[in-house]
């Protein structure tokens, strides 16, 4: 990897996660490299949907930091949260759309808010947004009426309205068919291939991992932390570890460490 | 459900202390019971030196069936008899192959930390130190919230405050007309039978019109409004919380307070006082149709009776305290809706607890409001 010429967008420093008396993960540290597809891997329960919300400022951090575009944002005021707020987009798991506005108006939402675009400009931006994600004609449909790809892509592109330079995945392909999934892990392609933008997925599709990923991270419940990082086609004909073998091949772990 | 027995067990001693246990028929759920019992009493009363137990004849075993053997199997062994299974299909092998016995004797894991009644009374204590701190905590954000929009107004999503404003006001005439119109019948029923012992029928309209306007329009308008809007407000952002459209608008630079609450807020204060108002009049027609049709008093004498109890004043409190109690339901039912945590359960809490906590708020205010307006 030539990361030597590439600028970090995202630095996580000694990140822990605590809830309650629980810690989910500790002294996580890793960079984010501007126009890569960044893949936080692990099985279920060990925190990467938790770690993405750390990042995103969802969560308060225990100890660490994260920086994004050199703000830490564990520290940041209102007004410097709010200004990295605009520059990222977020595509939740479930969509997370406004189940009371149509598409067209979850997607307007942060345009009608941010930018004093007036309306008829608005609606073009709509549209081609919602092309974009192969949605084209679905404006005037309430959240309740998508499937449950439509929604996670309906998603994608209100977390696109204002070109932001890092998007953040929540599972993209939980809970879909494996063609949709395909399909969207072809769109996540298209937008860094079209932008740009940098992408940091949260999955545990190894389908969509090989397919999108240029660099991952997997997280281990038991150790609570990082135990594998790199690209994943090398970590899965290379690595050593026993833990990253197994996942990569899909082979169960007895309680030894051994396959079983 | 009675067990049938459906299967047989044939025993053929072999001589030398072997037995030879020959099983048919079906070995299944519904018999479990009964064949780790009958087994049980087999061995004990024969003591053999060595069981063979034939399955060749058995016709059907299910996976409650295959547990039934391997029981037999560990009594066997609990004598130190040794158990030997003979002519065993490759389906009866493959599903006790299935059966993990470590399984069956494992303690279930701990879920949770016990904890002992000092621990709990602790951590109850400290639960509600912490509620008080986030309902605080929450009103302030509100408050400074409510102060932004008032310097720019532009800023308030208006038209979810009228939306609000038809679902929390105008649906709901209808329920605070009626109870307020029964109420008023009821207080000038139940008064009447005393007043009208001492010729004082007259004073029942000053009763129900003192009792409307200062005390029981506010607070009985206050209680349906928690009811039916402050439970809506929590289901509703509590559902949002569990769908991740609160996370959604955090990051995309939204206050959620502002976007969500201050509408619900706003609408709930312009509602509650003209729903109050509203409540008073039926309150008062309530008592008018005891007073006209019971007391023999004219809609005049009643009206009059009633213009000179009730002053500008007192109508204008009242309004302060339903501002007051508006903002403490709306306000109460946004705040347990953003502390909605995990599914569908969570939403279910939160709403029970909007409306426990918005009535119990609205009796204590409406206590420190009754000190309050004595002495000013």
């Amino acid at each position: 990897m030539e990361r030597s010429n590439r600028k970090p967008i995202i630095v996580v420093e000694d990140l822990t996660a605590r809830f309650g008396g629980d810690t989910i993960f500790q002294n996580v540290s890793f960079e984010v490299y501007e126009g890569e597809i960044f893949v936080i891997l692990g099985g279920s329960g060990c925190g990467k949907s938790t770690l993405m919300k750390h990042m995103i400022g969802l969560y308060e951090t225990a100890s660490g930091k994260v920086l994004i575009h050199g703000v830490d944002i564990t520290k940041a005021d209102e007004r410097q949260l709010k200004k990295i707020r605009l520059d990222i987009g977020v595509a939740f798991q479930s969509g997370g759309l406004f189940g009371s506005m149509t598409l067209a108006e979850n997607v307007a939402l942060p345009l009608q808010e941010y930018t004093g675009l007036p309306r008829e400009a608005i609606d073009l931006v709509v549209k081609m947004k919602l092309g974009m994600v192969n949605l084209a004609g679905y404006e005037n449909h309430l959240p309740e009426e998508l499937s449950g790809g439509m929604k996670k892509r309906a998603g994608l592109a209100r977390a696109m309205a204002l070109d932001p330079t890092v998007l953040f995945f929540d599972e993209p392909s939980a809970g879909l068919d494996p063609i949709s999934s395909a399909e969207l892990d072809s769109l996540i392609k298209s937008i860094r291939a079209g932008i740009g933008t940098t992408m940091v997925i949260v999955t545990h599709e190894l389908q969509s991992i090989f397919n999108i990923a240029d660099r991952i991270i997997m997280l281990d419940k038991e150790a609570k932390g990082i135990i594998a990082e790199g690209d994943p086609r090398w970590l899965r004909d290379n690595s050593t570890d026993p833990r990253v073998k197994a996942f990569f091949n899909r082979k169960v772990l007895d309680q030894e460490g051994k396959e079983t | 459900m009675d067990t049938q027995k459906t299967y047989n067990i044939h025993v053929r001693e072999e001589g030398g202390g072997r037995v030879l246990l020959s099983l048919s028929g079906r070995i299944e759920v519904g018999n479990l019971h009964l064949f780790v019992s009958e087994a049980e009493d087999l061995i004990h009363k024969m003591s053999p030196g060595s069981l063979r137990v034939d399955l060749s004849r058995v016709e059907y075993l299910d996976s409650a069936g295959a547990l039934g053997l391997l029981q037999m199997e560990d009594r066997a062994k609990a004598r130190s008899i040794s158990l030997e299974f003979v002519s065993v299909t490759e389906e009866a092998k493959r599903i006790m192959g299935l059966i993990n016995r470590e399984a069956l004797s494992m303690k279930p894991l701990v879920s949770e930390k016990k904890s002992n009644v000092i621990e709990q009374i602790g951590e109850g204590s400290l639960r509600i130190l912490n509620d008080f701190i986030s309902i605080m905590t929450f009103l302030g954000d509100l408050l400074t919230a409510l102060g932004r929009s008032f310097f720019r107004p532009r800023a308030v999503r208006w038209e979810d405050v009228f939306f609000y404003l038809k679902r929390a006001g105008v649906e709901g005439l209808p329920i605070v007309g009626l109870i307020s119109f029964l109420l008023g019948l009821i207080i000038a029923f139940m008064s009447s039978l005393q007043l009208k012992q001492f010729g004082a029928s007259i004073y029942v309209a000053s009763l129900v019109g003192v009792a409307m306007v200062s005390e029981l329009g506010p607070i009985m308008t206050a209680i349906i409004v928690a009811g039916r809007s402050g439970s809506a407000f929590a289901a509703e952002i509590g559902t949002m919380k569990v769908n991740e459209e609160v996370d959604a608008l955090v990051t995309m630079g939204f206050d959620p307070t502002h976007f969500l609450a201050v509408p619900k807020v706003l609408a709930a204060m312009v509602a509650v006082p003209i729903l109050t108002l509203y409540s008073d009049f039926f309150g008062i027609g309530g008592g008018l149709v005891v007073g006209v049709l019971g007391l023999d008093l004219t809609v005049y004498t009643y009206v009059q009776e009633t213009m000179t109890v009730i002053s500008v004043t007192s109508i204008f409190k009242s309004l302060v305290k339903s501002v007051v109690f508006a903002v403490l339901i709306a306000g109460i039912g946004c705040q347990r809706g953003f502390q909605v945590r995990g599914g569908a359960q969570a939403v279910g809490s939160a709403t029970t607890s909007a409306v426990v906590a918005g009535i119990f708020l609205i009796i204590v205010t409406d206590s420190a409001f009754a000190i309050l307006f004595t002495y000013i």
